[in-house]
């Protein structure tokens, strides 16, 4: 029973007071989860006040300087403090900058593909019938493709569209449409089957009698209350853009060294594995499984605590 | 009475939770005796399923026994391992529950399942334990029982599954049987049979029976003893004729005295204490305030509502599906609601009631024949914006109080949409008053304007929903089921709530219910609906008394009687 005389309490308030709230303080895995996602993604966003070295500006960069190991390493720079690729550069600057480039990749992608699969769950969910089929019919042909793939031929023909120079300048765009392409399905059958339960429900028929148009209904009524699922595949898509990139870019086929992302930092760095520069590759690797781990394990978290039955 | 079979001493079950314990039943005493039927009666979150669920055992977790001692045949069962509970369980402590449909496993066949029940307490072979797998069925009242014995559950009838699952709590021929609202989710004439059913075993086999419920027609059918509960505690009890006819506790009074009475029409429920607070309803004056404005709708000469030969069929299978099927919901329905009647629409579920209303508000299309509104036949008009015209002057209150509001958006968005949707005002401040002034009208005041709806009790809710429907200065309002989902105290308060909007702003209501009660309560006349027909429209006392169609015979029949129901002191009820 509530108590009708109080006030309204604020958002910050309301979160705190939140379920969700109740059940993060008490899970430590999904603590540490966003502790170390808060502290790539602040690094990845500051990485111009953060970084030591900025490995893009040829001016500092000491060619001398290449392939120094590790800090604590004999041969290492304490300047250096992961040491540096062949050219010189700062392994953990790079690192820095590499995130930035990735998590544009991963957070632009994932909006995208949202955008375009909620559009089509919504439509796909409400209007039903034929549209409903043949939206659905193409869901699933897509699925039958790996998003790998999807996604190469989608660069593939950026590529053979486009002269070099000007792929190379919108590699990160043509990336974010590639994996976003590949990645909507799932948000489109997700919201679907939401819309699908949300539809029969009485507050949709109450803006029916209203006589509100379908599209207000469907935005204002229907989209709020099928945000939930959406929310935690997007977190959980977010670490499989992220790799997507990544994969794409060792491949080559992402974007080019001159601006690199952890994909492409591997990549470069796999040339040296076997001759002992090790930290070249390792350190991106590390910092690209840190990243997508904590980022899975927070949208786990989430749609346990979303979820009432789980609890 | 014979001896105890259960005795229940100062039971005391809790709930620990982040905002700490909570008591969901406190020092609660309660006695069964052979042959004897208790019933246990209280509104939503009085406790009275945890009660039943403690002392066998089944209390959801993280939810404790806090105290006290359960004695079955004089052995104490509190403390008991869950091994041992299990043994208890089916075999001397027989289990009910609310759903039919969840309570049988659907791949099983009824023999697989009652002969594993009977195996594991009674260890018979298994031809034996067939052979009284099929008597039991016999004995629950199912018809070829060593043919449908092999059947599976999909293949009985709701109530006929309730049957099933009285025969699986009989198996192992327990001591005391649990029932968890045996009847709720079942129809009138079905819920009759399954209580008379009840009564027969309890008496037969000398059983001792909890029934647990929420409904007072299904106490007075069948209880020999009644505990009444509130917020956890009993607060009375007493033989069934006492308790009805006249209660000690000032709870169980008012609780008795908001049932809907099915034999003398009220002015209004008396009103209940002991529940929420309502704030009280302001008197608004409506010459001059908004609501009351552009009531010059003009007098339509004939009915404001016309249905003629109506027509609604629902067809599944689609594209890819194959075979299609239909279902006539709404069969050749005609009726006219005049201009500030009450007209009630009565019949089981799927009768086609709730469908009538959706067609006509044109949620769903016609299929066929026509409707016509002040006039205006509105399956003729193609384009919405001409359709909204007449949709602004009739509102819908809907069933369920928690899916009919959106539950993302503030109380004061839900119920100024209409008003901005029609552009009924002339600026924003306006709306604002005067959804404020709507939700002092319904009783719920301001400040709930600024909340979220989880933030109110499904009573609460319905307010909302009402006032949202009010905030078109509707002349027309269909109320479908507006009080099924809500407590009976909650019920009458809403009821009222109604009867005084519709004769203070003039409203023409059509009100749809599957409880006769509610119907006579509320309607100046009634239709009948059977199977997708309106098999009788008679005036609402005349129905009452005089019957005309078989089926509306029938269905009056099932009314519970209360015979020696509680008299009212206040002298309220009007002469019929």
């Amino acid at each position: 029973m509530s108590d009708i005389s109080s006030e309204a309490p604020s958002f910050i308030t309301r979160f705190r007071e939140s379920d969700l709230w109740y059940n993060f303080k008490r899970s430590p895995g999904a603590m540490i989860a966003a502790f170390l996602t808060f502290i790539i993604v602040f690094g990845a966003v500051f990485a111009n006040f953060v970084a030591p070295h900025n490995p893009f500006d040829l001016a500092t960069v000491d060619l001398f300087d290449g392939l120094l190991p590790p800090a604590w390493e004999a041969d290492g720079k304490a300047s250096y403090l992961l040491g540096t690729d062949d050219q010189g550069r700062d392994v953990f600057s790079t690192i820095l900058y590499g995130s930035r480039i990735s998590l544009i990749v991963g957070f632009a992608s994932v909006g995208f593909a949202a955008v375009l699969g909620i559009t089509v769950g919504l439509i796909s969910g409400y209007a039903g019938g034929m549209v409903d089929s043949f939206l659905m019919r193409v869901a699933d042909v897509q699925l039958s493709f790996p998003a790998i793939l999807i996604a190469l031929l989608i660069d593939g023909i950026a590529r053979g569209i486009m002269p070099r120079e000007v792929h190379d300048e919108l590699a990160v765009y043509v990336l974010v449409v590639a994996i976003g392409l590949s990645f909507w399905v799932q948000y489109a059958r997700t919201v679907r089957s939401s819309v699908l339960v949300e539809r029969n429900k009485e507050y949709v028929q109450a803006g029916q009698v209203i006589g509100l148009p379908d599209w207000i209904i469907l935005v204002r009524h229907i989209l709020p209350n099928v945000m939930g699922p959406v929310l935690v595949i997007a977190t959980i898509q977010l670490a499989l853009a992220v790799i997507t990139e990544a994969t794409l870019s060792f491949l080559g086929v992402g974007v080019p060294p001159t601006s690199p992302s952890l994909g492409t930092l591997i990549r470069i760095g796999n040339d040296y594995l076997f001759s002992g520069e090790w930290w070249i590759t390792i350190f991106p690797g590390v910092a690209l499984v840190v990243l997508v781990l904590s980022v899975n394990i927070l949208g786990d978290w989430l749609r346990d605590a979303l979820n009432p039955k789980l609890r | 009475m014979s001896k105890e079979l259960l005795d229940i001493k100062d039971l005391v079950v809790e709930f620990p939770s982040r905002h700490g314990d909570v008591i969901a039943a406190k020092d609660v005493n309660l006695t069964v005796a052979a042959g004897e039927i208790l019933g246990v009666v209280g509104e939503s979150g009085a406790g009275k399923s945890t009660i039943g669920n403690a002392v066998v055992g089944l209390l959801e977790r993280p939810g404790r026994v806090g105290g006290g001692e359960v004695f079955l045949e004089g052995e104490q069962i509190i403390g008991k391992s869950q091994a041992e509970l299990r043994k208890i369980r089916g075999k001397r402590i027989g289990m009910i529950f609310q759903d039919p449909l969840t309570s049988l496993n659907p791949l099983e066949t009824i023999a697989s399942q009652l002969i594993g029940t009977i195996q594991t307490h009674l260890g018979l072979s298994d031809a034996e334990a067939r052979e009284r797998a099929i008597s039991l069925l016999d004995q629950v009242g199912i018809p070829d029982p060593s043919e449908r014995v092999d059947h599976y559950p999909h293949q009985f009838s709701g109530g006929m599954r309730q049957r099933v699952v009285i025969a699986l709590a009989l198996c192992a021929e327990p001591d005391v049987i649990l029932a968890d609202e045996p009847t709720t989710a079942l129809d009138v004439s079905i819920q009759a049979q399954i209580l008379d059913l009840l009564k027969k075993l309890v008496r037969e086999k000398g059983v001792g029976m909890i029934i647990i419920t929420h409904d007072m027609g299904v106490i007075a059918e069948v209880a020999d003893r009644v505990a009444v509960m509130y917020r956890g505690v009993v607060v009375e009890t007493g033989p069934t004729a006492k308790i009805l006819g006249n209660p000690d506790h000032p709870y169980s009074r008012s609780l008795i005295s908001a049932v809907p009475r099915p034999d003398v029409r009220l002015h209004r429920f008396p009103v209940v204490e002991s529940i929420e607070a309502a704030g009280e309803c302001k008197e608004l004056d409506l010459n001059t305030h908004w609501l009351g404005k552009a009531r010059d709708f003009g007098k339509s000469d004939g009915p404001l509502l016309k249905v003629d030969n109506l027509e609604m069929v629902f067809k599944s299978g689609g594209m890819f599906g194959g075979g299609k099927s239909e279902v006539r919901a709404v069969d050749n329905v005609s009726f006219d609601i005049r201009d500030g009647e009450c007209f009630g629409i009565v019949g089981e579920s799927g009768s086609g009631k709730s469908t009538i209303a959706r067609l006509v508000t044109s949620i769903y299309k016609v299929a066929g024949g026509s409707i016509n509104f002040a006039g205006t036949d509105l399956t003729k008009i193609k384009k919405r914006r001409e359709l909204n015209v007449h949709r602004r002057q009739m509102q819908m209150i809907f069933q369920d109080p928690f899916s009919s509001v959106n539950s993302r958006m503030k109380v004061r968005d839900i119920i100024a949409e209409p008003i901005r949707f029609h552009k009924l005002t002339s600026s924003e401040a306006e709306t604002r008053q005067i959804v404020d002034d709507l939700l002092d009208h319904v009783g719920l005041g301001a400040k709930a304007a600024v909340k979220f709806p989880h933030e109110f009790s499904g009573g609460q809710r319905q307010r909302i929903s009402i006032a949202r429907a009010l905030a078109t200065r509707p002349r027309f309002l269909i109320c479908d089921e507006p009080t099924s989902a809500l407590d009976v105290s909650i019920q009458a308060q809403i009821l009222n709530l109604l009867k005084d909007l519709q004769e203070e702003l003039g409203l023409t209501m059509m009100f749809i219910s599957h409880d006769l009660p509610v119907i006579r309560q509320m309607c100046d006349r009634v239709g009948v609906m059977s199977k997708g027909k309106m098999v009788e429209i008679a005036d609402t006392e005349e129905l009452f008394k005089a019957p005309q169609h078989e089926y509306s015979k029938h269905l009056i029949s099932l009314m519970p009687s209360y015979s020696g129901l509680m008299d009212r002191d206040d002298g309220q009820a009007e002469a019929s």
